[in-house]
């Protein structure tokens, strides 16, 4: 019994222990590679870190979720970019300048609401059709960027709020207020998945969908809430981005669903469903954070990152099989 | 015999993982044209030793010998060389290639340029399947086959290879009789050609059917092998558990209930027609057949998993429509499913978990699951219905079968269901689980339970049923009472013989 714990307490540590020896790598080369005479460590550039992994970080934990309910969602940059654009063109409105500050928590909602919806059009296709999630999102995907060039061409929306910066750079106990919403999705989403029936039930479609359905579960909408939950973090996370930058092309958010997949996977959620962990998967997002600023903090230019990371994340995928694969037989191929 | 030398051999094979002694000096042989039962409970060490044989495992000590040859198996396709081949319980093979393209899968014969020689593959399975005797060609989609057939495949798979010894894991657990005796049929032709055949099975009636002696495995050692035909299913079950087992009938002692659920000219498209019955309070109905004969349709359409095209169902006299296993479930129906693993059981999640699946929506404390309810209902049925495991965490797929079916039976009983449909209860599960399940829907009947029992194995349906429903191509052939039911009456009504319909 010893040995299966073992097991399983590399396969839930690893991402952990890959943390920490980046932590050490990058700060070890950074004495002698880093142009930069700062440490790595520094506290002030830690913090930076976590603001900086909040928008991929809080879409990767609604991405566990749909992973964990054995689907997949593409779309997420396309609303992403979609929600940002509707957060920030309702400011320019006239009715919202006549609001004052109360202009800000209505444009958020605007967005957040905008997220819902697109997620629930995806969760209702997914759900009515029966169609795979994988087409149903990468429809959805081409679609809402679609309506994303609609909406103003290819020009950028922009609105610059001082309030709204300040809000998003403000720091309580030393975190930014985007570092907060990431641990505030991340705590709530945990209890959701590990404490309510929602997340059992979740976890128990994506492992296996027919014995689900035997036990009286209703597949669907529990998956259009999942879809419905990705599309809000979406735009939470487009919402807490762009308070601060107030501009938005109609480029942003390419490729994201590709970084939080990757995230996830990389935290240990199964691509095939029924077994992953929220908490996994913000160690994901913060080792790929880390990874990106330790290549630039030894120099190393961006296009090496994504080499970095895309081989990191085939080398921890069959570090993973090899440790699942112990004492079992698999096929050799 | 004396002359003869055994086509396999093992001595003292021993395997140790860690903490267990899988193996313990097991050593038995099997002659040319003999076959060969191994026999034992869950657990006991079959699938270990076969797995050695099957060059899975590597023995730690002990010998295989080949025709008087010691080898060694490295990997499972050095055993395929050496003569071992396995018709495995679950099949592996490609379902949208032709049958011939599955028999020489891997070995395609070639012509230059690394093209595929047709006409010599076709040529050559066409032959194979002419020894088997079966109805489709090697043109044929193996998707298009039924289990039966895809199994026949396998074993034609066998034979292209100039197989020593061919070993059958449980190869009849999804045939239906009519096919066991296609299957019987093909054994002897391979006893004939002087093959040694292991066959590993749980089911005493096939083993004294076909087998010449009988090899025992307990707890990972070898406890002796028995000549079939001076043996009787007591001794043999001694050896395998060392005590008796009781698989007489057992009518109801108990007085009936009210009608619980009655079924009045179902239907479901071509699946099944015009079907009829009844289920009393306190009652165990066993429904009979052929697979693909439409009882599994049946159960699926009472618990809301397919809609029925007409009839009626009425639960307690009061006419209902069942639109999906939720409503089901709401009106007090539980189906414990054929297919334990693909649908009854969350086989990544804890027993505890598995057993309230259907129910904690109710179980909730706020927002949030109560998980001291639910180890409380998981404490009471693991108590009730003896459960063994090491505690609610346990995740389930690490059970033994029995114990898995227990969690299953425990889950719908904790729903204090009126209507208890099983559908194949002991599928796959030893001997001694067997009728401990068996007993377990005896006193659910006496506890006043309507219980529906699908199953394909006729003892059990003799044993544990009140009343019998037999079934031929979706239509109900007859019903028995328990004093009127042969197991000659009962074969002929489900082949569509000799029943009298019930209209």
């Amino acid at each position: 019994m010893t040995n299966v714990t073992l097991t399983t307490l590399l396969k839930r540590g690893a991402i952990w222990g890959f943390i920490l020896f980046e932590l050490i790598f990058f700060s070890v080369a950074g004495e002698f590679m880093s142009l930069s005479n700062k440490a790595f460590m520094d506290i002030d550039n830690m913090l930076l870190l976590l603001k900086q992994s909040a928008p991929i970080g809080i879409i990767a934990i609604g991405m566990t979720v749909i992973m964990i309910n054995g689907n997949i969602d593409l779309s997420v940059g396309a609303i992403y970019a979609l929600c940002a654009i509707v957060l920030l063109d309702s400011l320019n409105w006239p009715i919202m300048a006549g609001l004052g500050d109360w202009a800000i928590p209505l444009a958020w909602l605007l967005a957040l609401l905008t997220g819902a919806g697109l997620g629930a059009i995806n969760g209702l296709i997914v759900w009515k059709t029966g169609v795979d999630a994988f087409i149903v999102t990468l429809g959805s995907m081409l679609g809402f960027r679609g309506l994303v060039f609609m909406y103003n061409g290819e020009n950028p929306t922009s609105h610059l709020n001082w309030t709204l910066v300040d809000f998003a750079e403000a720091q309580v106990f030393g975190l930014h207020t985007a570092t907060w919403f990431l641990l505030a999705v991340t705590a709530i989403m945990w209890f959701v998945m590990h404490k309510t029936v929602h997340g059992r039930n979740a976890y128990a479609i994506g492992d296996n969908r027919a014995a689900a359905v035997n036990a009286g579960i209703r597949v669907g909408p529990h998956m259009l809430i999942n879809f419905i939950m990705i599309g809000v973090l979406a735009a939470l996370s487009a919402v807490v981005f762009y308070s601060e930058s107030g501009s938005v092309n109609p480029n942003d958010g390419q490729l994201y669903e590709l970084w939080v997949i990757t995230a996830v996977v990389l935290g240990g959620t199964k691509l095939t469903g029924g077994a992953g962990s929220i908490i996994g998967t913000f160690g994901g997002v913060i080792a790929i954070q880390l990874l990106r600023k330790g290549l630039g903090h030894i120099g190393a230019d961006t296009q090496t990152v994504s080499l970095v990371i895309g081989l990191i994340l085939i080398a921890v995928l069959f570090l993973d099989r090899q440790l699942n694969r112990k004492g079992k037989e698999e096929l050799r191929i | 015999m004396t002359a003869m030398q055994p086509a396999l051999r093992l001595e003292g094979i021993v395997k140790t993982f860690p903490g267990v002694r899988a193996l313990d000096g097991v050593s038995f042989d099997v002659m040319p044209g003999e076959v060969h039962a191994l026999m034992g409970e869950n657990g006991a060490g079959k699938s270990t030793l076969m797995k050695v044989l099957g060059g899975i495992h590597q023995p730690d000590a002990g010998r295989i010998i080949v025709n008087e040859v010691p080898v060694q198996m490295a990997t499972p396709l050095e055993a395929k060389a050496k003569g071992i081949v396995f018709i495995h319980q679950e099949l592996s093979l490609a379902e949208e290639l032709s049958v011939a393209e599955n028999i020489y899968l891997g070995e395609l014969p070639c012509k230059s340029f690394g093209r595929v020689d047709w006409a010599l593959l076709y040529e050559r399975t066409n032959d194979i399947l002419k020894r088997l005797n079966v109805g489709f060609n090697a043109k044929t989609l193996v998707g298009d086959l039924s289990i039966a057939n895809q199994q026949m495949v396998e074993i034609a798979r066998a034979l292209t290879h100039d197989a020593k010894a061919v070993i059958f894991d449980e190869p009849t657990a999804s045939l239906t009789d009519a096919e066991k005796v296609v299957l019987f049929d093909v054994i002897d032709d391979l006893k004939a050609a002087g093959v040694g055949i292991i066959y590993i099975s749980h089911r005493m009636e096939e083993i004294f059917k076909i087998t010449d002696r009988i090899s025992v495995l307990r707890d990972g050692s070898y406890r002796g092998t028995l000549t079939t035909c001076d043996t009787d299913q007591d001794a043999v079950t001694h050896l395998m558990i060392g005590r008796a087992l009781d698989l007489s009938r057992s009518a109801a002692q108990h007085e009936l209930g009210d009608v619980a659920i009655e079924v009045r000219g179902l239907c479901c498209g071509k699946l099944f027609q015009d079907v009829h019955f009844e289920v009393r309070r306190g009652e165990v109905l066993g429904f009979y057949g052929l697979v693909g004969a439409g009882r599994t349709e049946i159960a699926e359409t009472l618990f809301g998993l397919r809609s029925p095209s007409a009839g009626e169902i009425l639960l307690n006299g009061q006419p209902v429509s069942i639109a999906s296993p939720a409503d089901a479930i709401a009106m007090g129906i539980s189906l414990v499913p054929e297919d334990r693993k693909g649908q009854g059981l969350i086989l990544g999640m804890n027993c505890r978990d598995n057993m309230t699946l259907p129910q904690i929506s109710d179980l909730t404390a706020g927002p949030f699951v109560a998980e001291g309810s639910e180890i409380a209902i998981f404490d009471q049925y693991r108590d009730k219905l003896d459960i063994r495991t090491p505690g609610w965490k346990q995740q389930v797929g690490n059970l033994s079968g029995g114990n898995q079916q227990k969690i299953v039976i425990g889950k719908w009983l904790s729903m204090r269901p009126d209507i208890l449909i099983v559908d194949e209860p002991t599928r796959g599960i030893d001997v001694g689980s067997k009728s401990e399940i068996h007993n377990l829907i005896r006193d659910l009947a006496a506890q006043g339970y309507a219980v529906i029992v699908i199953s394909s194995e006729m003892p059990e349906v003799l044993h544990v049923s009140d009343r019998i429903v037999a079934m031929y191509s979706g239509r109900v052939m007859r019903t028995f009472a328990a004093n009127e039911v042969t197991e000659d009456n009962l074969i002929q009504a489900i082949s569509g013989i000799g029943g009298d319909r019930v209209a």
